[in-house]
């Protein structure tokens, strides 16, 4: 083999931390979206390796759906200790209570769709000019068309029919006053190469992922966790199950696995050995075919 | 695991998706999710085969209309090697689509039907490949059981195809005589075809040497930002963070800041996982010199022993990319690596017909998904190569200065 050759996690890092690097230097208030889930936790990784020796030079948004993990929360608040930086959090809670946003209601009600208000609201009250966020193209179909440099107009929205050609690794960040810009430095990725790479790299993540006993209920091929904002249907019951999540989203949509992996290692063997998509328990995505570009053209991550 | 992007370019009937379709399907990167949504979708359009191309084509407008518009990135990994492939549309108005996925690719998968031999578009996915320096053709005669995977049939179009060749500037040229349908070639070897003794499609993307592919010899580093802590610990460090875009670079090697000609020596090349003693291109690092001169984002750090171009006169093959044509005497920000400059276009040589590789010198004003040779000038020096010996410095686009669009992608002549 070659001397000079980097394999493809050390190639995907090397770009990611090219991009996050781009933002930095072109824009004046860049943020990281920081959900909690695996992916923005790698990017938040990739943006420590990024600037070392000196600090994240950016703050962490985290949209609070009010509908959270209590471990996500807390793995949150620890990391953010950790590296030191702003934490910025947008509260759909208050976008209800001051009417700029209607909390769904029925049997799969969930605060999904209203992040999307939230979110905007915080990104134009910050006035942050780029958010980072970890979406991956592999992930769903609208998003293997997502540029790394994703223009936003004034009101927020996508136009996928008019994305700016990229090419190379030079990326056109030029906007007008009140547009922003969406940035994913792990287009490239796939779930694997993820997995993959919180491995190489023994980064921290919520227990959440690992195999754990849970109070859950199953409904639409997947395992949705007990809480206080579960309502139960007819015919369903609580079951205390051996799983664990493959994303983390809202507490009211995310559905776990059963599964007895409890180390990376064995979360690595899972996910190569697995035959449905990580998104696949996510009840959000499944409202159309194309739901996630409906929700990402008017503003969603 | 190494990292191999290709290209693919071409219309729903030349079996393009169904190709790619298969390459998914066979390396078990569609999930059964996904396909059951694929068969659901094909069921209720009333299709009696389920249409692959649904798995590609991904907006709204895209499934309606069932061609793919714009660029979409797939992905699959074997054991041996991990794939990005760049789909893209094939027809004359989605050049610029078809530029930007062999922007990054390392190989390009050409698509021709063994029954129809080479076609205009044949050529055009082949000359945008050499154009924008693909090291790399695999030609993929497909449809080879509707030829009765004769020999002689595909004899005839590899006659044809390395006829065209030699107009076009590629190297490495290899043909692979495949089944996308039926499968032969593709994954496996096919038995239908014991004339051909070479390898699959998959075999020979697995195995086909991209390692020497990058330039490893002129050094060049584009500095991106000035890493600078504001720490006790870290009070005087002052770190030129950027990407190498070519050649090696050691720790006590003699440098130059460009445009500026400034001249130092490298200190250390730091990473967040310690000091390294070799970097090289495509790493990510942060680097110090020995002396505290002015170095900001835009410059390059280069060695001594190869020098790249400096200059505000440069000449540029363009593919305009905008549905407004150029207006006389417009501004355009000129983006190459990290650096922008203001610039206008001073002359236009000539208009390439990619089709037929003609240079029109008559007709010469630029419409979207033509590929034009200019001539610029910009108020600052750029620096740069010749996009031949570096796809990283020797290339540009030009972003418009009232619309922020970016309106042409361009290589360094």
């Amino acid at each position: 083999m070659h001397k000079y050759y980097l394999t493809h996690l050390q190639e995907l890092e090397s770009e990611a931390i090219y991009v996050i690097r781009e933002v930095v230097a072109q824009f004046d208030r860049p943020a990281i979206l920081f959900s909690g889930g695996k992916d923005s936790i790698v990017v938040t990784h990739l943006a420590k390796k990024a600037f070392w020796p000196a600090k994240i030079p950016m703050p962490l948004i985290h949209i609070d759906t009010g509908h959270n993990f209590p471990e996500t929360m807390e793995f949150r608040d620890k990391l953010v200790e950790n590296l030191g930086v702003q934490l910025i959090v947008g509260s759909v809670q208050e976008s209800i209570n001051k009417g700029r946003a209607v909390e769904e209601s029925g049997i799969n009600a969930s605060r999904n769709e209203l992040q999307i208000v939230t979110l905007l609201d915080t990104i134009e009250s910050n006035k942050i000019d780029a958010a980072i966020g970890g979406a991956r193209r592999d992930e769903e179909k609208a998003r293997a068309k997502e540029r790394f440099f994703s223009h936003r107009d004034e009101f927020g929205q996508w136009d996928p029919k008019n994305q700016r050609p990229e090419l190379w690794n030079i990326f056109n960040g030029r906007k007008r006053m009140g547009e922003h810009f969406r940035v994913f430095p792990i287009s490239n990725w796939t779930e694997m190469d993820i997995w993959n790479y919180i491995l190489q790299e023994n980064i921290a993540i919520p227990s959440l992922y690992f195999a754990h006993q849970r109070n859950a209920v199953y409904r639409d091929n997947t395992w949705l966790p007990a809480s206080e904002f579960l309502q139960l249907r007819e015919g369903e019951t609580i079951e205390n199950k051996l799983m664990r999540f493959r994303t983390l989203g809202d507490i009211t949509i995310t559905g776990g696995i059963e599964s007895d992996a409890d180390t990376l290692e064995k979360i690595v063997a899972e996910v190569s050995a697995t035959r449905s998509t990580e998104r696949g328990n996510r009840s959000d995505d499944k409202r159309s075919d194309t739901s996630m570009e409906d929700r990402k053209k008017q503003g969603y991550f | 695991m190494e990292l191999l992007r290709f290209t693919t370019a071409g219309s729903v009937d030349d079996g393009k998706s169904t190709l790619i379709g298969r390459l998914l399907y066979d390396s078990k990167s569609i999930f059964e999710d996904q396909m059951e949504a694929v068969k659901q979708s094909s069921e209720r359009k009333g299709l009696q085969h389920v249409d692959l191309s649904l798995l590609t084509d991904g907006l709204r407008s895209e499934r309606e209309q069932g061609i793919t518009i714009d660029v979409a990135y797939r992905y699959f990994a074997t054991p041996k090697r991990k794939f990005i492939i760049a789909d893209t549309p094939g027809h004359i108005q989605y050049t610029r689509n078809m530029v930007t996925g062999a922007s990054t690719a390392n190989l390009a998968l050409v698509l021709i039907d063994a029954r129809k031999g080479v076609v205009e578009q044949t050529c055009r996915h082949s000359f945008i490949a050499s154009l924008l320096k693909i090291p790399h053709i695999i030609v993929c005669v497909n449809k080879m059981d509707l030829v009765d995977y004769s020999e002689e049939a595909f004899n005839k179009v590899v006659e044809q195809y390395e006829a065209f060749a030699a107009k076009i500037d590629v190297t490495d040229i290899r043909f692979v005589p495949i089944s996308a349908l039926a499968g032969d070639n593709v994954v496996n070897d096919s038995e239908n075809m014991p004339w051909y003794k070479g390898e699959s499609l998959l075999h020979t993307l697995e195995t086909i040497h991209i390692a020497s592919d990058e330039n490893h010899s002129d050094a060049r580093f584009p500095v991106q930002t000035v890493i600078r802590p504001h720490a006790d610990e870290y009070h005087d460090y002052r770190g030129y963070a950027g990407r190498i875009a070519g050649g090696i670079f050691r720790p006590g090697d003699k440098i130059t800041v460009l445009p500026s000609g400034l001249t130092s020596a490298i200190k250390s090349i730091d990473t967040y996982s310690g000091p390294v003693e070799e970097a090289f291109a495509p790493m990510s690092v942060s680097i110090t010199l020995e002396d505290d001169i002015d170095v900001s984002r835009g410059d390059m750090i280069v060695k001594d022993d190869s020098e790249p171009q400096v200059s505000q006169d440069l000449d540029a093959m363009i593919c305009w990319m905008a549905t407004r044509s150029p207006r006389p005497g417009a501004k355009y920000h000129l983006k190459t690596t990290t650096r922008e400059v203001m610039s206008i276009i001073k002359e236009v040589y000539y208009k390439l017909d990619i089709n037929t590789l003609e240079k029109q010198e008559e007709n010469t004003d630029i419409k979207m998904n033509e590929m034009v040779k200019i001539r610029l000038r910009t108020t600052q020096p750029v620096v740069f190569d010749e996009y031949r010996k570096n796809r990283i410095t020797g290339s540009l686009i030009l972003v418009d200065e009232s619309t922020n669009e970016t309106v042409a992608a361009g290589t360094f002549l």
